[in-house]
């Protein structure tokens, strides 16, 4: 098992490297630099810019800074939009709210997709094994940017339960709506993923077995079932992770929560790469680990994998 | 049958090929057929319907102006049949052009997806050993960086375009078909019919097209279904954040946008007709997704 | 009262097309101690009976009728009050030992949860308790075996712990379904001895359920046979065996190839030329293991230097347990995998090393048949398509008509009507589907076909039928035939020459009479005699010759000297056995003697067993 998971570490560490200088030459073939205006800068003010943020380098000495900032000082550098901050200010002051309701929401789509996926599965063609499924079937149609929309609409203006948007230190009232968003969709394609997978693992020779051990239906399914019906469901939350990093762009947005995607958007807009490089770099590691995380919770629930 | 009875002397019945059978499977499923049907009209109505519009899509009606809330609503009087935009925009023309947008993306993308996906997952496969490792290895890279993020980079950083946007969902939509595809293809590739067509002296190219592409074919199709929401849903997505298609084309996400941005002031329309055509699209492409892969993999009939 | 009796029992299942009776309105029962055999050929609902018994049926699946336990009803009884009943005092062993056991549970915690859930022992006793049965299995390595999961296990060993599993509370009856067809013969001789001690050790009735005439005249003391979901005949094992009474009994015994009657020889005249002439082959492949932190590759030695000589129309019989080679040498001769040392000879023509090119011409001359009959033919391919494609590389001068006209006769010929021409596999049945495979090794004529456990799939009937079909082919062509099986007794009804194999290596070359009548070696021997006789008087006079343990792993060193612990025992672990003349034409691996091989019961290599 410490092997296969220092294997998977050792895969993980150039996957890293790889993105960080793939991203970077992405960012120097762009087509015009972040100083390119409308209003062209006269010659030297351009040139002192350029000194300024070391653009003046050869490249590759640029890259290797970059690298060496970035893997020894976790320093994205300074921003070019701003000029008094850095990009680590920007992802130090809306990280924290991104990852916060984005964790919850993950929580959120796991727990009750899987919960959702093996009720419905274990009473399969019952009342609530068809609840299920014409729910997840909807709501899989309901991504959060669709769902926003309607749960302002409903929740906010006309109920006037809930905000509308906003953070105020994460107080509960805040995180309802951002949660419900971003998970809704997760939750259903998690639930469809986990029924078919139960009940394919219910029709296994070896449930057969447990259940001609004479052993009740409850043990049968907790203990022989539920491991490898995981596995299918496990192989999906690296995606999962990935769509809620991604959809927290968009309820950063609309929910205005300060969230580190509205610093993404904006300086989509305003060209702002160092910025942009950074936020994609940070995100772009943390679905590496999270990859790396959901590899290691596969080698637990399949012992054949752990060599 | 009696019907064969001709006079031709054709003594051998037609057998019925798996491609068959799942196409008859597909037609016995009603839920799979009835969305195929409304997504049909869907198209149909996307293509014909701006020849029944009274106003084109980037025209503005001046007369509007002021008092979108009530001269903007949807009436068949004005022509607005959808109302129009906060611009005084037609509705109609917009959300119907938004559409055609969002399925020629949806089904481009995929279709291009599908082409580069199958390709490489195919011979990664079937080559197996250090290239596929080699091959693997890549989009195991390249599928560790959120594809969304991908797509607004290319977006920012070359110029925002239908074609860059084309660029940007291919790119990232192969990778997760060559991964479907090589595990299909490796599995294929051990299988006796494939070492019988060796043994009879049949090339690897020729075996690749023969016999390994149309046993995918299956997997391809219902993948590539399955596909064609999922492209939809991340044009949209970036659209919605405006870094989409450029004004004055639009798609759904961006009509969602601007109709989700107004609706606290009482113009809901702006956001239900563009709201009610994604999701009868999608649900729709879901419902034809899932009857294909029932039909293809009978499994639990 | 009998312990166990079937009444009126009918199973049918509801499938999208239609309600399916499996089993119709069966009665059958079974005294305490007794040993009763199900036979019947797929289909036929043997399992499907038991299955209903035990509450197993899948969803869309009905029983109807009465089955009873020690006079107890079972059909239609709540699930708990079933639970107490399943498990400890009637309980299943199942074909399939690798998918049999949850993958994720150790041996220990799968064991100990049939003690807790059904008695009322706890703590350390259960673990005791599950290590004394793993004994009682003759389960090597008990202790350790516990604390591993499944797929560390063997085939035959996770047998043995499903065994154990059924045996650990004693119960009143035992449903054997087809127990031994996934294991190889000499593990299935031994499954089959440790299921007939614990019988009458532990006072059990057995029902056991096989397709297999061998293992039924070994074991039972009653047949029923079963075809089409009823049940045909019933009688005594002797009774069957030599009075059989109805003509699908007789029809299903005939069919059976005998291991222990010479068949009648293809007559083949002295002095014909070589064909194929294999010299020291050798193939092996990468494997990853277990170890070290990046795991390591070792070489699996699947053959190691195999040579011999095949004449023209000749049948060289390949035999073998799994894992010894026959198949992979077939592919090393066909050229579809590349032979890492060695040489191949095709009518005095090198075949090995030649490109792509030059080989294709060869290819024409040597043909192969595989043993599943659906996975060698594409599912997307009509059959005459996948008859005719050989023809397509071999033959590009043929017009379509006549490619036509060439396939259809080829179908006629092979005993397939050629309207079934544009048929896919899917709609065919396992028999014909492998007439299709024939009719396309045929196609271009070729001067030999391999078959690679080609009949292995298909029950005894079907079996037989292509067994003629290929002797008729042969003879009419003047086919030299490579015969791969893992069943001793097919090998001897179409060989003239037979081969056997261990893990990789020649043990043993001769004529087929000599061979079955004379074996040398002392694998051989015990191959031979592992094999059940369809004959309970005679199959309960064998004297059986056992291995003790199981085949060893090809990647263990010692293994290969198995036969010759003395060269172990010098420090010459490298040492490669010679093949020694022992008769004209009789070769025979060196070996250690065979009563040296043969010593203490225990952690000994060797065994032998009235």
């Amino acid at each position: 098992m410490l092997g296969y998971a220092l294997r998977r570490v050792a895969v993980a560490v150039p996957t890293i490297l790889i993105l960080i200088v793939t991203c970077f030459v992405l960012m120097k073939t762009a087509p015009g630099g972040p100083f390119t205006s409308e209003r062209p800068l006269p010659p030297q003010v351009l040139a002192n810019i350029e000194a300024r943020y070391g653009l003046d380098q050869p490249e590759w000495k640029q890259l290797l800074g970059y690298l060496r900032n970035i893997l020894l000082h976790f320093d994205f550098g300074p921003s070019f939009q701003y000029k008094d901050r850095d990009v680590n200010d920007v992802i130090a002051q809306g990280f924290p709210i991104t990852l916060t309701y984005g964790i919850l929401s993950f929580i959120v789509a796991s727990v009750a997709g899987i919960s959702l996926g093996v009720a419905a599965a274990v009473r399969q063609n019952s009342w609530l094994d068809y609840l299920a499924v014409g729910f997840s079937f909807s709501a899989q149609a309901l991504p959060n940017f669709v769902m926003g929309p309607i749960l302002i609409l409903v929740f906010a203006l006309y109920l006037g339960w809930l905000p509308g948007g906003g953070w105020n230190g994460g107080q509960w009232q805040y995180l309802v709506l951002p949660v419900i968003a971003l998970s809704t969709s997760y939750v259903a394609s998690i639930a469809r993923i986990t029924r078919s997978s139960m009940l394919e693992v219910l029709n296994a020779n070896f449930i057969r077995t447990a259940v001609a051990k004479g052993l009740p239906m409850r043990t049968v399914i907790w203990r022989h079932a539920m491991k490898p019906t995981m596995m299918p469901v496990v192989s999906y939350l690296s995606p999962v992770f990935v769509y809620v990093i991604t959809g927290s762009v968009f309820v950063d947005i609309y929910f205005s929560t300060g969230g580190l995607g509205q610093s993404y958007v904006n300086s989509a807009l305003s060209r702002d790469y160092a910025v942009l490089l950074g936020v994609t770099i940070l995100y772009g590691v943390l679905t590496i680990l999270f990859n790396l995380i959901t590899d290691l919770l596969y080698a637990w629930l399949d012992p054949k994998v752990r060599y | 049958m009696a019907a064969l009875t001709g006079s031709k002397p054709d003594p051998a019945p037609r057998g019925r090929s798996l491609l068959e059978d799942a196409a008859l499977r597909f037609l016995r499923n009603r839920a799979a057929t009835g969305a195929a049907g409304v997504l049909g009209l869907l198209v149909f109505f996307v293509i014909l319907g701006p020849f029944l519009a009274e106003w084109n899509y980037e025209e503005i009606d001046w007369t509007t102006i002021g008092d979108v809330r009530t001269l903007g609503a949807p009436s068949l009087a004005s022509g607005h049949y959808f109302g129009t935009d906060d611009l005084g925009r037609d509705l109609y023309s917009r959300t119907l052009q938004g559409a055609r947008t969002s399925l020629l993306v949806g089904f481009v993308g995929a279709a291009v997806a599908m082409v580069v996906g199958t390709a490489y997952g195919a011979v990664a496969g079937y080559a197996g050993g250090r290239l596929d490792d080699l091959m693997m290895r890549k989009v195991d890279i390249l599928l560790a960086i959120p594809s969304t993020l991908v797509i607004i980079l290319l977006m920012v950083i070359f110029e925002r375009s239908l074609l860059m946007l084309f660029v940007g969902l291919g790119l990232t939509g192969w990778l997760t078909m060559s991964r479907v595809v090589r595990g299909q293809t490796l599995g294929l590739r051990t299988r006796e019919f494939i070492e019988a067509a060796r043994a009879a002296g049949v090339s690897d190219s020729m075996i690749l097209w023969r016999h390994i592409l149309p046993n995918l074919l299956g997997v391809v199709i219902v993948y590539a279904s399955l596909l064609v929401p999922e492209m939809i849903l991340a044009e949209s997505f970036i659209s919605f954040l405006g870094l989409g298609v450029q004004e004055p084309n639009t798609s759904l996400g961006a009509l969602i946008a601007e109709g989700a941005g107004t609706m606290g002031y009482g113009t809901l329309w702006q956001l239900l007709f563009p709201l009610s055509f994604f999701l009868l699209t999608i649900i729709t492409l879901y419902f034809v997704g899932d009857g294909l892969r029932d039909a293809f993999d009978p499994k639990d009939g | 009262m009998p312990l166990f009796d079937i009444r009126n029992l009918s199973v049918s299942f509801d499938t999208p097309d239609g309600r399916v009776d499996a089993v119709r309105n069966v009665s059958l029962s079974i005294e305490p101690g007794e040993c009763l055999g199900v036979v019947g050929e797929s289909g036929s609902g043997k399992s499907q009976t038991f299955l209903a018994a035990m509450g197993l049926l899948s969803r869309n699946g009905c029983a109807t009728g009465s089955v009873r336990l020690g006079g107890r009803e079972l059909l239609g009884i709540a699930t708990d009050r079933l639970n107490r009943i399943r498990g400890s005092e009637m309980t299943m062993v199942f074909q399939d030992p690798l998918t049999a056991l949850t993958p994720h549970l150790r041996i220990a915690d799968q064991m100990a949860e049939v003690v807790r859930t059904h008695s009322a022992r706890r703590g350390s006793e259960v673990g005791k308790f599950c290590l004394e049965w793993l004994d009682k299995v003759r389960m090597p390595d008990a202790a350790r075996r516990l604390r591993q999961y499944p797929h560390e296990l063997s085939g035959g060993q996770r047998q043995r712990v499903m065994i154990a599993m059924a045996m650990l509370l004693s119960p009143k009856l035992l449903i054997a379904d087809e127990p031994t067809t996934a294991l190889d013969v000499t593990v299935q001789a031994d499954i089959l001895d440790l299921i007939a001690d614990l019988q009458s050790s532990e006072g059990a009735a057995v029902a056991l359920v096989t397709h297999d005439m061998g293992v039924v005249s070994r074991m039972c003391d009653r047949i029923e046979v079963m075809r089409d979901g009823v049940f045909v005949e019933s009688a005594a094992a002797e009774e069957i065996f030599a009075r059989p009474r109805h003509a699908y009994t007789r029809t299903l015994l005939d069919a059976v190839p005998r291991l222990d009657r010479p068949a009648p020889r293809n007559g083949l005249s002295g002095a014909s030329p070589t064909l194929l002439r294999a010299v020291d082959v050798k193939v092996s492949f990468k494997v990853r293991m277990q170890g070290g932190l990046f795991g390591r590759t070792a070489n699996l030695r699947a053959v190691d230097g195999v040579s011999f000589e095949l004449a023209e129309g000749e049948t060289l019989g390949l035999v073998g347990e799994s894992g010894c080679g026959k198949s992979t040498l077939a592919r090393a001769i066909l050229q579809l995998v590349a032979p890492g040392g060695g040489r191949v000879f095709w009518l005095g023509h090198e075949l090995t090393g030649l490109d792509a090119r030059t080989l294709k011409r060869h290819r024409k001359d040597i043909q192969i048949v595989f043993q599943d009959p659906l996975a060698s033919l594409d599912p997307r391919m009509t059959v005459s398509a996948s008859i005719a494609e050989p023809l397509g590389t071999h033959r590009p001068d043929l017009s379509s008509s006549e490619r036509r006209r060439l396939v259809s006769d080829m179908m006629e010929r092979v005993g397939l009507s050629s309207r079934m021409m544009n048929r896919f596999p899917h709609e065919l049945s396992g028999g014909q589907n492998q007439r299709v495979g024939i009719a396309r090794a045929m196609i271009t004529s070729p001067r030999l076909v391999v078959c690679d456990e080609a009949v292995s799939a298909l029950d005894a009937s079907v079996q037989a039928q292509i067994l003629k079909l290929l002797k008729e082919l042969r003879s009419e062509y003047g086919l030299s035939m490579i015969f791969i099986s893992h069943d001793l007794s097919v090998v001897r009804e179409v060989s003239d020459r037979v081969m056997v194999l261990y893990l990789g290596r020649v043990v043993e070359l001769a004529g087929c009479d000599d061979l079955f009548e004379d074996p040398r070696h002392p694998y051989t021997r015990t191959l031979i005699s592992a094999v059940p006789v369809p004959d309970p008087r005679i199959e309960r006079s064998r004297r059986r010759i056992r291995l003790a343990g199981e085949l060893p792993s090809a990647l263990d060193p010692g293994s290969r000297l198995r036969f010759l612990p003395s060269r172990i025992d010098a420090g010459e672990t490298d040492y490669v056995p010679r093949l020694e003349e022992v008769a004209p034409g009789h070769f025979v691996a060196e070996h250690d003697p065979f009563d040296q091989l043969n010593p203490a019961p225990s952690g000994s290599r060797w065994s032998a067993v009235a």
